[in-house]
């Protein structure tokens, strides 16, 4: 215990997000293996945990680096698809589904990790909202790009087309993206346990970045770029670190996705897919990691338990977004919420002292 | 205190100075906005070891030269040597790491870190990690994360500010602010400390011990130090020279003695005597 009161108020806090993580595992786990757990929410656990690691990465963007990014879906489908190709390739000669996963996950990653860097090249040397409009503009380019792509594999290798599937000319082999259909016949690879590793992956790596160096010059470029500039911080080079972090976290979240699902179609990672990612992210709260985490969790599964409301998710997720930004920005209501805060702080701290 | 002697090439440095490189040297610089020139034909020269003040009524010009310095804007016309070396091309970054550093007149801290993270975010430079190391928390991390936490608090300790490490830089005092800044300039390792009105804010004891603070900076760390201030107790007692600055062109150059009793700078601040 003296240990760890010794720790950062940082590491402590870097280390009950890990615990928690842990424990949720470990409990659904238990769940399922007395079959307490339904078969809808057995369903849901992969793609939670994909989308875990959407709102954490997307976060390292809006919240730590500071800048809006409203296509984080593109990323999310650069990785899904190439990871659906990569593991099609693979399926012949990798026996093993976990070691392909693995693989597709690498290749997926790297290849929104390039196309991260290529967007960002030209537009984190610009200051402004640039990045915002062509990220969204981005994640419809890529939509649109894949719904007119058609992909195949045979045994003389992939077979690419942007007209139609039969122009394709496979003998013998199968067609692993088919335009506007999507990819078709992908294999259930996703597990849960896979999924785990991932989301904790995900978290060391963005929380390891935040308490370090790279971490401190990135936040310092949030919080004032001129003075990050006067003690010598290269703007882009840190901005363009943040941006290619979170593509990369993104793809390899694409393919954990697409490996879930045995047909999956472009239009699955549209402008609403970003914005939902985004509303986790301010939901849960700028920076914090943590509190993506949460928000994602509830926000994702609420409409499955509430299935009801199913038809007004959008409209609710909108109103509270609005709620929260007026609320976060307002004056008044910061003010009224110190009050409460400090109101059940003293009662806390009279409970304390009775209690002694 | 040495004496200002003139150099070969026609300009003055103080007498313990010769012989090295000035740190800094410019050359007719100026800048205009559109069609207004803001400075204009910018000459000045400072020693290895010099304690120089730039002062001048307000809207003169002088933070404009310190942006000028740090190319937060590109000059204009005029060149700028650093330790003898052309900073032409260079970016604001890039003159930090080649050893100017700078404070703001209205406080540019990162107010929602720690004020141990703030001089961290100084020392960004002199710290040998990278991406990777950082990620993976390979040994090179925890060995500069140590030296950059035991440097943080040997700066922070000049200023007698290493209990308040801990502390969020935003909630400080208006005066402890504008003292971290110095701070995190420091830990840049700079030879040359630009410092925008160090004293704004401060009351007279305050001041006095900032003026011991900042030759100390001097004697300790071996570099020159160009202040811009309003406190004419403190450019007096501390600055070795003086420029004046009024409408964006130097005025008058010299010592405190000779500032004091020029008459141009007298009629620069208070005005010309009506002739009756």
């Amino acid at each position: 215990m003296k240990k760890w009161k010794a720790l950062s108020p940082q590491t402590r806090s870097d280390f009950i997000t890990y615990g928690i993580v842990i424990a949720a595992f470990i409990v659904l786990r238990l769940l399922s293996a007395f079959g307490m757990l339904s078969n809808s929410l057995t369903g849901l656990l992969v793609p939670l945990c994909a989308y875990i690691i959407m709102a954490v990465s997307l976060n390292l963007t809006v919240g730590v680096l500071g800048e809006l990014s409203l296509g984080h879906a593109g990323f999310m489908s650069v990785g899904a698809f190439s990871g659906v190709i990569a593991c099609a390739g693979m399926e012949s000669f990798i026996p093993n589904p976990i070691i392909r996963l693995l693989i597709a996950v690498v290749i997926g990653g790297v290849l929104a990790g390039i196309t991260g860097f290529l967007i960002g090249i030209p537009v984190l040397r610009l200051r402004g909202d640039y990045l915002a409009i062509v990220t969204l503009a981005f994640g419809e380019i890529i939509k649109n790009i894949i719904n007119c792509l058609y992909i195949g594999i045979d045994g003389a290798g992939l077979h690419i087309s942007l007209v139609s599937s039969a122009e394709l000319g496979l003998n013998s082999g199968r067609v692993v993206i088919n335009g506007p259909v999507g990819a078709v016949g992908v294999q259930k690879i996703s597990t849960f346990t896979f999924s785990f590793v991932l989301v904790m992956i995900t978290l060391i790596v963005v929380l390891n970045i935040m308490r370090s160096r790279t971490g401190r010059a990135i936040m310092a470029v949030r919080d004032n770029r001129i003075a990050a500039e006067s003690v010598g911080i290269s703007i882009t080079k840190y901005k363009m670190i943040a941006f290619i972090t979170s593509a990369v976290l993104a793809g390899a979240a694409g393919v954990l996705f697409a490996m879930n699902y045995t047909s999956l179609s472009s239009s699955k990672f549209d402008f609403n897919q970003s914005i939902l990612i985004l509303v986790f992210v301010v939901l849960g709260g700028l920076g914090n990691i943590r509190g993506s985490i949460i928000a994602t969790v509830i926000l994702y599964l609420l409409p499955e338990i509430l299935r009801p409301i199913q038809d007004y998710r959008m409209l609710i997720y909108s109103i509270v977004l609005i709620i929260v930004m007026l609320t976060t920005n307002s004056e008044k209501a910061k003010l009224y919420i110190g009050k409460i805060k400090a109101r059940l702080t003293k009662k806390n701290a009279k409970g304390g002292e009775q209690g002694e | 205190m040495s004496k200002y002697v003139p150099i070969p090439s026609n300009r003055m440095l103080l007498e313990r100075d010769v012989g090295k490189e000035p740190v800094l040297e410019t050359h007719h610089l100026g800048i205009d906005f559109g069609g207004l020139t803001a400075v204009d034909d910018f000459e000045l020269t400072i020693g290895k070891t010099e304690i120089a003040g730039l002062i001048g009524p307000n809207g003169a010009g002088k933070t404009t030269v310190f942006n000028l310095l740090t190319k937060v804007y590109h000059p204009t016309r005029g060149t700028i040597l650093l330790n003898g070396k052309e900073t032409t091309g260079m970016d604001t970054a890039a003159i930090n790491r080649a050893g100017i550093a700078r404070t703001f007149q209205n406080i540019r801290l990162f107010g929602a870190q720690t004020v141990e993270d703030n001089v961290k975010i100084g020392l960004h430079m002199h710290m040998k990690t990278n991406i990777w190391s950082d990620i993976f928390r390979l040994p090179s991390y925890w060995r500069e994360e140590k030296k950059a936490q035991e440097t943080a608090l040997e700066l922070l300790s000049i200023f007698d500010m290493q209990d308040l490490a801990k502390h969020q830089a935003g909630s400080l005092p208006y005066g402890a602010q504008r003292r971290l800044e110095i701070v995190r300039a420091l830990a840049t390792k700079p030879c040359l400390l630009l410092l925008d009105e160090p004293a704004a804010g401060m009351n007279p004891s305050e001041t006095a011990e900032l003026m011991d603070i900042i030759r100390k900076i001097r004697d300790d760390f071996h570099i020159a130090v160009l202040l811009i201030e309003h406190d004419m107790n403190l450019v007096m007692g501390i600055c070795e020279g003086i420029v004046v600055l009024n409408y964006g062109k130097i005025i008058a150059k010299g010592t405190p003695e000779e500032i004091q009793s020029n008459p141009v700078v007298i009629e620069a601040y208070l005005g010309k005597k009506e002739e009756a």
